[in-house]
């Protein structure tokens, strides 16, 4: 166990160095703390809303997300194939799916630690009024499970192409569809000639539905099953992606 | 150390190697010879557990590694094909990735990378991104990954490409001393390298072996005595195997 963790966390740790010494890291904070400060207070409508909750913010991120996660996420794969270092790694002394877990988890620790840097709203919302901040804390875990999710979808794509732009755009329309199942303009739609249990039953695929519940404060175990079962099984695609390109 | 055994890879309708069977034991260097595509890198590929074969087996030291790929990696040291890095690293932070990976840590790791360092004349660099600098320097960082944890085994794809007379010659006198204590395979496009550093050469074609000697051996078989003759006298072309087919 010991060395699979040491193998695991070496990777991630290379991983992680590789965002903060290319550019990459600090144009995405910016970026995303821009951007999430933008959508909170214009159109999330914070002050207009008349309560002390970080809902503005939360309500946007799915879709903030479906563009800067696979942002994050593009390169992980298809950045190897492209320089020919997915060689080097893989004739270490690790296993396949160590090396998918390791860039995995450095990227993701990188979303939270994004996600982390949003702690002012926290502090504004708490200075103007009374926020329950157990729903905000939920909300974190939520938005950080959203971001696994995304960023493992990344994953897959990125594994699949030397190419990070393709890679980028098959994670965002992947991402995109798994949005627009429980998207209440679309399933509402939907509902009109289709019967209500199938556009029920198709709305459970998608991450807004499970998103929600955290938003409400709802730690619900089957949300987190949700979650993590789709991060295992984008993960696990991405495995059999590199198994299958090097079997030719 | 190595034993290849009727080691087949097909790509789609291609076949890349056909019913390779070589042994490399300690002390020997083996210099692999062949035309662009003749499948030197599949077959390197396929010795390092990179990609798997389609049919045959390969055992380094003892162990298949198609059973147990993470031991058998243990003891190798790669230097694939165009020595491909992180580029956006340092070459001290790469090297220390490399041997961390290798399980190196602390002293042994300071050491491992002490040595290769100056195996491969990396001082005046070590704190430079390996994108900015120079084919050979990037080359010998890549080289010296493969060596960080002296593995008893070594592959190497192409060890002198790029690299200038004084380089080449360098890495040459490297490949024959390490040679003395491990078991080595270097594919090469240049035949004075074998006769320079090799104990023995394998010349490829299409996916066979064609021939299997010392290069003295190889040499004589030669009208003329010179390897380059014999070389072309038993392998073809890219223009001539594509008109064939």
């Amino acid at each position: 166990m010991n060395s699979h963790w040491a193998a695991i966390s070496t990777i991630a740790k290379r991983e992680l160095a590789a965002y903060f010494e290319s550019p990459v890291a600090y144009v995405f904070l910016v970026i995303f703390l821009l951007l999430s400060g933008f959508f909170t207070f214009t159109f999330g409508g914070f002050f207009e809303r008349g309560e002390a909750s970080l809902a503005a913010f939360f309500n946007w991120l799915p879709w903030l997300f479906l563009f800067l996660v696979p942002a994050a996420g593009m390169r992980l794969w298809s950045e190897e194939r492209r320089l020919g270092t997915i060689e080097l790694l893989l004739t270490m002394p690790v296993a396949g799916w160590q090396a998918i877990v390791g860039k995995f988890l450095a990227s993701w620790l990188f979303l939270v630690v994004a996600l982390a840097l949003t702690f002012p709203m926290v502090v504004t919302v708490n200075w103007l009024g009374d926020p329950d901040n157990g729903v905000i804390a939920s909300g974190y875990v939520g938005a950080a499970l959203l971001a696994g999710a995304y960023l493992a979808i990344s994953c897959m794509t990125s594994a699949l192409t030397r190419n990070q732009v393709i890679a980028f755009i098959l994670a965002v329309v992947v991402c995109l569809a798994l949005i627009l199942v429980g998207f209440s303009p679309l399933t509402d739609l939907l509902a009109r000639w289709a019967s209500p249990w199938l556009v029920e039953a198709v709305a459970k695929f998608s991450v807004l539905t499970h998103y929600d519940g955290f938003q409400k404060g709802v730690l619900d175990s089957r949300d987190l099953l949700y979650f993590l079962s789709v991060m295992a099984y984008a993960l696990f695609a991405t495995g059999v992606v590199i198994r299958n390109h090097r079997t030719g | 150390m190595i034993k290849v055994e009727n080691l087949s890879k097909s790509f789609g309708s291609k076949r890349a190697v056909d019913g390779v069977s070589f042994e490399v034991g300690k002390g020997e260097v083996l210099g692999f010879l062949g035309p662009n595509g003749a499948g030197k890198s599949t077959t390197m590929r396929m010795i390092t557990g990179f990609i798997p074969p389609s049919a045959g087996s390969v055992m380094v030291c003892g162990l298949a590694v198609q059973e147990n790929p993470i031991e058998v990696k243990r003891r190798i040291g790669y230097l694939p094909e165009a020595a491909p890095s992180y580029s956006e690293m340092s070459v001290l932070s790469f090297l220390r990735f490399a041997a961390e990976m290798r399980g190196l840590r602390g002293d042994a790791r300071r050491n491992a990378i002490r040595r290769v360092v100056e195996l491969c004349h990396l001082e005046s660099v070590l704190g430079q991104t390996i994108d900015t600098l120079s084919k050979g320097f990037r080359h010998r960082t890549c080289l010296a990954q493969a060596l960080v944890h002296d593995p008893e085994v070594l592959i190497l794809d192409e060890p002198t490409d790029g690299l200038d007379p004084n380089q080449k010659h360098e890495v040459r006198t490297l490949i024959r001393h390490m040679g003395e204590t491990k078991a080595i395979i270097f594919s090469t496009h240049i035949l004075e390298e074998v006769e320079a550093a090799c104990t023995r050469a394998i010349i490829i074609d299409r996916g066979r072996i064609v021939a299997n000697g010392t290069p003295a051996e190889l040499k004589a078989r030669a009208a003329t005595g010179k390897l380059e003759d014999f070389f072309r006298s038993i392998t073809r072309s890219d223009t001539v195997a594509e008109a064939a087919v």
